[in-house]
């Protein structure tokens, strides 16, 4: 198999805009004939069905939750990049672009990087439009903020809910084609398989949450906007229902998995603080900015942190990368925070946490100006630990965050099979192998705004169609093997619960293939993960009925799905022997423990084909070329 | 801590629903209200009963999804807070806990703890909205929005849509979520050329929809996760009167 | 005209209506009150009676009179319709329901301190406005007199006062709520006069039956 990612020809600056004129347009009257199902409504899924209904085509929205309102891109707190130049600081789309580029460690296209860059003023004029309340100064003017990686302000932000301002944007935007019709909607859908006719993905099946009813849809073309699969390591900063099902059973049905190894720690997570902790709460990066980071200079020191005097103190990220100090790239943090904990300089009393202090902050700028920027992070805090982050300072850890890797897709967004496109945290795209703060909001709306829009319309316009009904074979047939594995889960009647066989696949995922991965872990993951999976099979027990609510199979579809990705996160993982972003081998660092890429052997996209489970996938390679920006070693000194 | 729970067990949407009392032993103070119903889950699951369904998903306070009425209180004891950010240090060994869903004719039950709140879709779709189309957008600077003005849309935008507004409130009304976006929306430039429309829609779509109506009592308030202000029910009244007296 | 029943087919509308008619209902409190204030003139009665014929016989009263009895009945339909509404907004009823942890008893009970204040109000209606007004009686000096002689009656009238007081103070700024005046610095403003309103009305009432009960035990 070849991949082609179709990168248009002509100068990067060109390249979009290029590519936009010589793609084949749908007429206006013609679009209502044509139908596009989008799974998953946040930022990714309900921008591009809101603007594909605005278009005049005919969409069909899912979604598991009650309301599209409830998509885990609500949780972004930070905010989102655009290269506007607002802060007169010297930016520019092209910074951008080179800035995500680098952060991503050199492992992203440069075309779609540029694009995403291109468009992202556009989103913030969108979301201002749509009535997003963006911080602004007194003046009027939108105001911004710095993220880690980048060395000018150029993240909007409405105070620690960007997300969710955003995401209510967008599905403002969709209520209002739901109201029209163009948009329909249907709630508590869980899609469990992608329908192909002729090679073509001709709709989905779903579960209905509510009854239990496995149902068929058929469309023109399909788009996966359904979310990371961080999920895979149980905990994480995902939402509870976050899941790869989606991607991963189109995988199975042939599309391939790019870099799936590729996965963000995040450094600022409250940690973890027992046995029963079901998920990880995030605390945004935008707390670096004012936030001095430190562990004491004795190890397993017991004193408070507020009788720790300053010269005991070891600020590490400011002592070793002076020009970015707290500011230095996700990846980076994290392992610094691991390494100080791994060392025995850890505090708390799991000894698994550093401290971010908000004392210095309080003391130059007031406690007012403090609250004003962090205040619901610093709430949400205190309801968790019970201590106040305004008199002492955070206790944080790294935490599984976010997923780079997805469904390999071309530049058009579209995956190896023909009308099957991906956006958002599900595909693989733009971030390389980092993702940048504050980049994830922008690549979902850049997606499913100004992207999707156009490359959908390309491939219906440039597609010859049979009319196909929900009552075709291809349908029947995959509403015959979602029925028989759901009536096989619940069928197994074994003595563990979903939850139990999660937390302990979570564990070793987290183990062998989390912050820092080597060849002997790796490999004893490959043995590990696959028992994990049988005793699964054998031994899940699920209670109640299918033809009802049913949470727990809810869950344990999910689960079935991450116990088999995970196997492919760690074969991904052993197969890159470099360091680069999230993906860091031990073996692979410098003397300072710095991440070493290897471009001359790695400089590629690994797309993996699946071929059954338990039966090793085959890879492809997308050689990445790198035309504008020379990869070089990412340096934060 | 040792703490006995009486939770609303209700089959389908149609069946009667009764409280049953199950005893959790092993409670840390540590524990998010969510996670104690977890470890009561897997064992439910464990003695082959069926696990209390309840919605939920990002477990920090900002999805809504999660909401239930604890001890007779919308999201439990304490303020500004989402039942997920709810933890069990606010609990004593020996207590009982009452868990109930929301309650409300516009909300039926559909199983449990679950409820069906698909009716503040439709009073969203009603006019929650500016209605923009993608593309074509002038300069987000273009648009000038003073700082004080920005904040306060902000506070009433900071809704999360969970339903304790309605499940506090002894009339079942919805007024202080349709406050929240007709009053974002009024404060906004954005939202000036549809303003009367809106009002006048989203009202007429709630009212529709059986809630309950105000009688400014202000539990919304007391309850709400992000404590929105009842200001914003003020201002949805101006906007009201507003719409109903000028041309 | 479409508009004018859209505005009352909302809940929100009426609302309004109900708001308006109890500002208005106030407004003759305020009215009855400074009328009966005539009562503490040691003039033997003479000016509370004139005052008593006066309100019963004067055509701009008689008028008003109309208006004031369509206000009642607006306000207490208004309030039933709503509140029968709001009790079918629940169907289920919670076991457990702490309404009380958020909530102050005058907001949670106005029907309750309405229905109190009706009754109070039939009592009242039926020992002096019937005599005065249909009946020909012109000494109702003599009639408070008498009335507020009993302790009885003076422990109704008192209890009908707390009511009346409750009712007030959720009503009066709820009104203004309603009204959507109550916003930035305007509510301290409001919440104060909705204070004095619902203290010193029912006072002023109060200090009635209490100054002519303690002046015969003298």
């Amino acid at each position: 198999m070849v991949l082609e990612s179709n990168i248009p020809e002509g100068p990067i600056e060109k390249k979009w805009t290029n590519h936009k004129f010589t793609s084949k347009l749908v007429n206006p009257s013609n679009r209502r004939k044509y139908t596009v199902a989008v799974v998953g409504t946040g930022l990714a899924g309900a921008s591009a069905a809101a603007s594909l209904a605005e278009l005049g085509y005919n969409v069909l929205a899912f979604s598991y939750h009650e309301s599209p309102r409830r998509a885990h891109s609500i949780a972004a707190q930070g905010g989102i990049n655009a290269g506007k130049n607002y802060a007169n600081d010297g930016d520019s789309v092209y910074r951008l672009f080179y800035d995500t580029l680098k952060g991503g460690d050199y492992r992203a296209r440069e075309g779609n990087v540029y694009r995403l860059a291109e468009v992202s003023g556009s989103i913030i004029d969108q979301c201002v439009a749509q009535g997003v309340p963006f911080a602004r100064d007194y003046a009027g003017y939108l105001d911004n903020r710095s993220f880690g990686g980048a060395q000018v302000s150029r993240t909007f932000y409405a105070r620690g809910q960007t997300g969710q301002q955003l995401l209510l944007g967008a599905y403002s935007a969709l209520a209002r084609q739901m109201e029209t019709g163009g948009v329909k909607f249907f709630a508590r859908r869980e899609m469990l398989d992608v329908v192909l006719v002729d090679g073509k993905a001709r709709g989905i099946v779903a579960r209905n949450m509510l009854n239990g009813k496995v149902e068929s849809y058929a469309a023109d073309a399909v788009i996966l906007a359904t979310g990371g699969y961080a999920n895979a390591f149980f905990l994480s900063t995902n939402a509870k229902a976050s899941n790869a099902t989606a991607i991963w059973r189109a995988h199975k049905k042939g599309a391939l998995f790019a870099n799936p190894c590729f996965t963000q720690i995040h450094p600022t997570c409250i940690p973890v603080s027992g046995e029963h902790q079901s998920k990880l709460t995030l605390m945004s990066e935008s707390l670096r900015n004012d936030g001095r980071i430190w562990v004491p200079k004795i190890k397993d020191d017991k004193r408070l942190p507020q009788d720790i005097p300053e010269n005991e103190r070891d600020y590490y990220l400011e002592r070793q990368y002076p020009s970015f100090g707290n500011l230095v790239p996700r990846d980076v943090a994290s392992r610094r925070a691991k390494e100080m904990c791994d060392k025995g300089f850890g505090v708390g009393p799991s000894k698994m946490a550093v401290y971010l202090d908000f004392a210095e902050a309080i003391k130059r700028v007031g406690k007012e100006i403090v609250k004003e920027r962090y205040g619901n992070l610093f709430d949400m805090y205190k309801q968790i630990t019970a201590e106040d982050p305004y008199l002492q300072p955070m206790r944080i850890y790294p935490a599984v965050h976010y997923t780079m890797g997805g469904l390999w897709v071309d530049y058009n967004l579209m995956s190896t099979i023909p009308g099957l496109f991906v956006g958002g945290e599900a595909n693989f795209s733009d971030h390389g192998a980092n993702r940048l703060g504050a980049s994830a909001l922008m690549q979902g709306l850049a997606d499913g705004y100004f992207i999707l829009p156009y490359t959908v319309g390309n491939y219906l316009a440039g597609t010859k169609f049979e009319t196909v009904k929900t009552d075709h074979a291809a349908f029947k047939d995959a509403e015959n093997d979602v029925d028989a594995t759901i009536m096989k889960l619940m069928n197994v009647n074994g003595t563990k619960t979903v939850d139990e066989f999660h937390r302990e696949y979570g564990k070793v995922m987290w183990e062998f293939v989390g912050m820092g991965r080597n060849k002997a872990g790796l490999e004893k993951a490959l043995t590990l993960l696959p028992k994990i999976r049988e005793a699964f099979w054998k031994d899940v027990k699920l209670t109640g009925e299918a033809n009802d609510i049913n949470t727990e199979l809810e869950k344990a579809q999910r689960v079935a799905d991450f116990l088999e990705l995970g196997e492919l996160m760690a074969r991904d993982a052993l197969h890159r022997e470099e360091s680069c972003g999230g993906h860091f081998r031990e073996e692979h660092q410098t003397d300072e423990g710095e991440a070493m890429r290897n471009d001359e052997k790695f400089a590629y996209v690994a797309a993996w084909e699946f071929k059954g489970i338990g039966t090793e996938p085959a890879m492809h390679k997308e050689h990445l070329v790198f035309d504008y920006v020379k990869p070089s070693q990412r340096s934060y000194k | 801590m040792k703490l006995t729970l009486q939770v609303w067990r209700q089959e389908r949407p149609e069946s009667k629903g009764r409280l049953i009392s199950y005893g959790v032993n092993d409670v840390s103070p540590d524990m998010s209200f969510l996670e104690m119903l977890d470890v009561l889950n897997i064992e439910l699951v464990k003695k082959n009963e069926v696990p209390i369904a309840f919605d939920h998903d990002c477990r920090e306070g900002i999805c809504g999804s999660c909401g239930m009425m604890i001890n007779g209180r919308a999201h439990g004891p304490g303020r500004g807070i989402a039942t997920c950010q709810l933890h069990m240090r606010h609990f004593k060994d020996g207590d009982t806990i009452v868990i109930e869903p929301w309650r409300a004719r516009a909300f039926p039950v559909l199983k449990d703890l679950m409820v069906d709140r698909t009716a503040m879709d439709r009073v969203m779709m009603a006019g929650g909205y500016v209605s923009t189309k993608t593309g074509g957008m002038v300069d987000g600077n273009t648009l000038l929005i003073p700082k004080p003005i920005a904040d306060e849309a902000f506070d009433a935008a900071a809704c999360i849509g969970c339903g304790a507004c309605v499940a506090s409130c002894p009339n079942s009304s919805l007024m202080l979520f349709v406050a929240a976006k007709v009053s974002q929306l009024a404060l906004l430039p954005q939202g000036q050329h549809e303003r009367k429309e809106r009002v006048e829609s989203m009202l007429a779509v709630m009212d529709e929809n059986q809630f309950g109506s105000c009688t400014n009592t202000y539990a919304c308030e007391a309850e709400c996760p992000k404590e929105i202000s009842v200001t914003h029910i003020a201002r949805l009244n101006r906007e009201f009167i507003r719409a109903k007296i000028t041309a | 005209m479409k508009k004018v029943i859209s505005f009352y087919h909302s809940s929100v509308g009426k609302k309004i209506l109900m708001s308006l008619a109890g500002l208005f209902l106030c407004s003759f409190l305020v009215i009855h009150l400074s009328g009966n204030l005539a009562l503490f003139k040691n003039d033997n009665g003479e000016s509370f009676n004139h005052y008593s014929e006066f309100m019963a016989h004067n055509p701009v009263i008689r008028s008003t009179e109309i208006l004031l009895v369509a206000g009642f009945l607006l306000h207490m339909f208004l309030g039933g319709t709503l509140w029968l509404k709001n009790r079918a907004a629940r169907p289920e009823k919670y076991s457990a329901y702490k309404l009380s942890d958020n909530t102050p008893f005058e907001s949670r009970n106005t029907m309750l301190s309405g229905s109190i204040v009706l009754f109070f109000l039939i009592v009242h209606l039926k020992q002096f406005f019937l005599p005065s007004r249909f009946f020909g009686e012109t000494n109702m000096y003599a009639l408070v007199l008498q009335a507020f002689a009993s302790p009885l009656y003076d422990l109704l009238y008192l209890a009908a006062l707390v009511m009346l007081a409750y009712h007030l103070k959720h009503a009066f700024q709820s009104a203004f709520q309603t009204l959507g005046l109550r916003k930035g610095k305007y509510i301290v403003l409001f919440d104060a006069v909705a204070v004095v309103f619902w203290l010193l009305i029912p006072i002023g009432f109060a200090s009635m039956p209490i100054y002519f009960f303690l002046s015969t035990l003298k």
